[in-house]
């Protein structure tokens, strides 16, 4: 089973066997444009929850992508320097950034379910 | 416009390919006789192969660049009212006294005695700095407003480790130019950003509380970048001043009150001013600038090698820390040489010329220039803060709500009615911000062409007429070019095209 | 006043619409204890263009001009002869009086010319991809050993003893305050062991070639040193017309180059506006600092040039850019690009010869003068000579006979000793066999 978990920064985190998939919501990529570039972090790197782990960039704006949970970065998604338009075509698939294996699960508590997330944006 | 001919020209507009695509191995436009050299004293260095350059004859020359200028607006042709950009009028008294050659065709290292005129003007273009700004010191070796914003904060710097202090700290309004932070930066401090308040100005309370003794100093630009005038800049001083840090104004917008402010007498310590904006040295597409750096007494001992001094023999370059006065401390050394010379006499040209009376005035026009813009607008576009104004009136998307129509969109309108646009989107504190300057440089007929044609606009966009918003330009040389695609694969040179290209 | 085309009864018009009585009513915001009276300003008042011209013509005559007799200066600043369509193409409007090309549909004039330049220059130097330029070679210098502790995390910038003071000193003002600068021992004429200094904390080597004394380095050695431990080397050329004659730096494993454009295109100008160019690997660019322009298409399908990759720079990054630059330095830029396309290959490479040549027979000739000798055995078109005599003193007797004849060490390293009898000397295409001739005779005068 795995769940899906988002910030109020519009980060998303899906968990599966103690290892978190992170990239950004489709509401993020809309208020970005064309994602032209990916910063990715190193695979190997600890990030603390709320640090910085990746920077997305449009043509106009670059944004810091922050860490949901906390762990140590084991993938990088390499495809994105190719092809970083898939942020935008499939922003909570194929667009994620980097995997971490989370430090501490419990962190995953304090982060919006879905349906809240959902209502969330709608609030903005 | 769709009318297609079989040139691709149209008129007077010509297409114009690349000198890779019109250059031939083998041509030159400059004679020069031959001559053979050994390889005796190149240490085996010998270039192998050629380096493929192209080249063109003088005529192929002319007509190529000639052609590319007639692709680019420039202020000669017509109002560029680009907010914080100052495109006033660029004298041509000036660019023909650069050319002089005791100025231009004078060798940086040249000995000092033959250089006695090029340091007199320097020393005379010091002096009018200096008088303008009621400060004591003006350090002129940076070459733009950015270098000019980092020397002071590295004279900053130099000063408060001579008091042997630690500050790390550099505040920074929200509404700054973004080179403020990236300078602050730029110098091993941390920026803090002072939130700006709705009001458009510094809101003493928020600055109050991050001030403390860490802070090194608060960066301001007055009047700042939504065209107000701090006017609590005296109090915004002491406040700065009794926590022991110094205060940075940025230059940039001094074309709005020289001539009947001295930033001295605000409490400023240190300020760069863009001769290529208030002093009018051209902008040539994006540089090259000049910022010299005036500095107040405390801060006078630690500005940047060379400095110049006048003695019995005549004027002197120090520009080395062993030959330094009594006192001087400096920080060290911004660039090579001793400054951009060639729009140092630019600058003193249209110093003379205007005089401190025609400074003054041309600072009253700038500011009355922008107060009839937006008086003549602000009904039917919104301007997000009640007036009068400084020298650049500040409109935001507000009236363009339910329209359809962006700020991009109203802004690339303008191109097709003959108009550079004004900036957009800066300041980032405003939504949609527009940004207009007129500059002193404008006739009353000029600026009323303006008004009309802006307040057409704005109405058209209010009925709904949205179709010429969309995809404007449509008479330019280019339409709107995809800069998604020139991001994610970037192709920075030209290469043969049988060649992969860069990145690809 | 002649640029001020407002009239009174404009004025009047203006501030009636405004609804403001005075034009100090707009400057109400202003502090009154602030306000100067015009009387506070210690200045001339509004002058004639006759004034004008007769108060900086009389100061420009106060100075010897590079053309009045023979010149034989360099060290970063070189005299060459520029076609005169380059200083006419320049001035014109659309390129002298436009801004930075933030709107491309109206500027592809500026836009087009910086991309050839970008082309041009990474060609020049044999690297991958270049810049729209920085302000001049000691800055891009600078903004290259920054760019290099960001590349390699590392702090510590290994500076030749080559380097020109200047640039030297440029870069440690700012690249101390990001980590750490060790410059190696001033060693003239020699090679100098430059990988023996690298540590596991080197971010770079720089290295210049021609260096301050004119002499050639081989920098293939030292690439290979330095790339074997993760470090990148930066190459300083402050003379580029030499990259006519010599190897470029990118074929000898440099991964920065850093240099001055000046002999291009561009006068003297007692040091500035000069033009710097940035060159380095396509795996670099986002770590690159300054503008950048690449090619792609408008929406009717045409090709057309952008600014790109900005999201490096201060107006959208801010605190987080890869450096505070603002501006490029278009003219010089635009100055350089269009004589180096009146040159082509051909009359690049010829230009290089010639200058080469020149300086060859200027360093046999002076060094049969008694007691001078040639201290750099290999050079392009500036070179060293051992001097009897201090050479600041000599360089000062040769201007009162009307020749500039170079720049004395002494100069640049007032604190070394070996620096003291050291004069720097260049000759380039605009000296003629009579200035060779004119120099020999007077330094026999001024030594004997």
């Amino acid at each position: 089973m795995s769940e899906t978990r988002f910030t109020e920064q519009h980060e998303w985190v899906r968990v599966e066997g103690g290892e978190g998939t992170i990239g950004i919501t489709r509401y993020a990529t809309e208020q970005l444009g064309d994602v032209v570039y990916v910063e990715l972090p190193a695979i190997g790197k600890t990030i603390a929850k709320g640090a910085e782990g990746a920077v997305v960039e449009s043509v106009k704006a670059a944004s810091e992508v922050y860490a949901p949970v906390g762990g140590t970065v084991t993938a990088v998604n390499e495809a994105l320097g190719a092809d970083p338009a898939k942020v935008n075509s499939s922003p909570e698939e194929d667009g994620w950034f980097f995997k971490i294996k989370l430090t501490n699960a419990a962190e995953l508590s304090q982060l919006m379910s879905e349906d809240k997330y959902v209502e969330y944006v709608k609030g903005l | 416009m769709s009318l297609p001919t079989i040139s691709g020209d149209r008129g007077l507009d010509h297409e114009e390919k690349l000198i890779f695509e019109l250059g031939r191995a083998g041509v030159t436009g400059v004679d020069l006789s031959d001559v053979k050299v050994s390889d005796a004293r190149l240490s085996g260095l010998r270039r192998r192969g050629t380096i493929g350059l192209p080249g063109l004859s003088e005529p192929e020359a002319v007509r190529h660049y000639v052609r590319l200028s007639r692709m680019n607006y420039a202020i000669d042709a017509g109002l560029y009212p680009l907010g914080s950009c100052t495109m006033k009028h660029n004298p041509r008294l000036n660019e023909k006294l650069a050319r002089l050659p005791g100025f231009a065709d004078v060798h940086p290292l040249a000995p000092q005695s033959t250089v006695q005129g090029a340091l007199a003007l320097i020393a005379e273009l010091m002096r009018w700095l200096t008088t303008l700004t009621g400060m004591p010191a003006v350090a002129m070796s940076p070459k733009a407003g950015a270098h000019g914003e980092l020397c002071g904060i590295l004279t900053i710097r130099a000063a408060i480790e001579a008091r042997g202090e630690k500050r790390t700290r550099v505040l920074v309004p929200e509404s700054a130019h973004g080179t403020n932070p990236a300078s602050a930066t730029f110098a091993g401090f941390t920026v803090d950003e002072v939130k700006a308040p709705p009001e458009g100005r510094v809101d003493l309370e928020s600055l109050r509380g991050k001030l403390g003794p860490d802070v090194a100093a608060f960066m301001l630009t007055n009047p700042n970048t939504c065209g107000l005038f701090e006017r609590d800049v005296l109090e915004i001083a002491a406040m700065v001043h009794k926590c022991g840090a110094y205060f940075y104004a940025d230059g940039a917008n001094f074309n709005a009150i020289a001539g009947r402010v001295r930033p001295g007498d605000l409490g400023v310590d240190a300020m760069h001013i863009n001769l290529h904006k208030t002093f009018s040295t051209p902008h040539g597409g994006g540089g090259p600038g000049a910022g010299p750096v005036v500095l107040s007494a405390r801060l006078a001992p630690f500005a940047p090698l060379p400095l110049l001094v006048h003695d019995e023999k005549g004027f002197r370059l120090i520009e080395n820390r062993a030959d330094v006065p009594e006192g001087a401390k400096p920080f060290g050394r911004m660039c090579a040489f001793h400054g951009q010379m060639g729009m140092f006499v630019r600058a003193l040209a249209y110093m003379l010329s205007h005089g401190r009376d025609g400074i003054r005035q041309a600072s009253e026009d700038a500011v009355l220039s922008a107060n009839y813009v937006l008086a003549s607008l602000k009904d039917v576009m919104s301007a997000p803060f009640e007036g009068p104004c400084m020298h650049e009136a500040l409109f935001d998307e507000h009236f363009l709500h339910g329209t359809g129509v962006t700020t991009l969109d109203f802004a690339k309108v303008m191109i097709d009615e003959g108009y550079h646009p004004m900036t957009v989107y800066f300041p980032l504190v405003v939504h949609g911000a527009m940004l207009i300057e007129p500059t002193e440089s404008e006739s009353k007929e000029s600026l009323d062409r303006f008004i009309h044609v802006l307040r057409t606009m704005a109405l058209e966009a209010k009925a709904g007429k949205k179709e010429r918003f969309e995809g404007a330009p449509r008479l330019a040389p280019r339409r709107r070019l995809d800069e998604t695609a020139a991001s994610r694969k970037p192709v920075l040179r030209w290469k043969a095209p049988d060649l992969p290209k860069a990145a690809e | 006043m002649r640029y001020l085309p407002l009239t009174k009864d404009d004025r009047a018009a203006m501030l009636a619409r405004i609804g403001a009585p005075n034009v100090d009513a707009l400057f109400r915001d202003v502090p009154k204890s602030a306000e100067a009276p015009l009387s506070g300003f210690d200045l001339p008042e509004v002058q004639g263009e006759i004034e004008v011209e007769r108060t900086l013509s009389q100061m420009a005559a106060r100075s010897t001009a590079a053309e009045a007799g023979p010149f034989f200066c360099g060290a970063g600043a070189y005299k060459h002869h520029v076609p005169a369509a380059v200083d006419h193409l320049i001035q014109r409007s659309e390129f002298l009086t436009s801004y930075t090309p933030y709107q491309p549909e109206i500027s592809q004039g500026t836009l087009q010319y910086l991309f050839e330049f970008q082309t041009q220059v990474a060609l020049l130097t044999g690297m991958e991809v270049a810049n729209a330029s920085l302000y001049d070679g000691s800055t891009a210098a600078a903004e290259a050993v920054l760019m290099a502790q960001r590349v390699t995390r590392r702090p510590k910038a290994i500076l030749s003893g080559g380097l020109h003071p200047h640039y030297a000193e440029t870069v440690e003002t700012v690249a101390n305050l990001h980590g750490k600068v060790v410059r190696a021992p001033v060693v003239p004429g020699r090679a100098e062991d430059l990988a023996a200094m690298i540590d596991n904390d080197t971010a770079c080597i720089v290295v210049q070639s021609p260096d301050v004394f004119g002499m050639l380095h081989d920098l293939a050695p030292v690439a290979e040193a330095a790339h074997t431990k993760g470090v990148l080397l930066i190459a300083v050329v402050t003379e580029i017309v030499s990259l006519g004659l010599v190897e470029p730096p990118g074929h000898q494993g440099a991964d920065i180059v850093a240099a001055e454009g000046q002999s291009i295109g561009n006068g003297l100008n007692f040091g500035g506006p000069y033009v710097g160019l940035f060159a380095t690997r396509e795996k670099f660019i986002r770590q690159m600092p300054g503008r950048l322009v690449g090619e792609t298409a408008d929406v009717d399908g045409r090709r057309g040039y952008v600014l790109t990759l900005s999201t490096r720079e201060q107006h959208i990054r801010r605190d987080k850019a890869t450096s505070n630059i603002c501006t490029n330095s278009g003219l010089c830029a635009l100055a350089f690009t269009i004589h180096l396309s009146l040159l082509g290959d051909e009359g690049f490479a010829r230009l290089a010869r010639i200058n080469h040549a020149r300086a060859s027979a200027l360093a046999d000739r002076l060094a049969q003068v008694k007691g001078v000798s040639l201290i750099t055995p290999s050079f392009f078109n500036e070179f060293t000579l051992r001097l009897p005599k201090p050479a600041a003193e000599v360089v000062e007797a040769l201007a009162a006979k009307g020749i500039l004849g170079g720049v004395p060490a002494s100069r640049l390293l007032p604190a070394d000793p070996a620096a003291r009898d050291l004069l720097i000397v260049a000759a380039t295409e605009t000296n003629t066999d009579e200035d060779v001739a004119a120099f020999a005779k007077a330094l026999t005068e001024v030594l004997s």
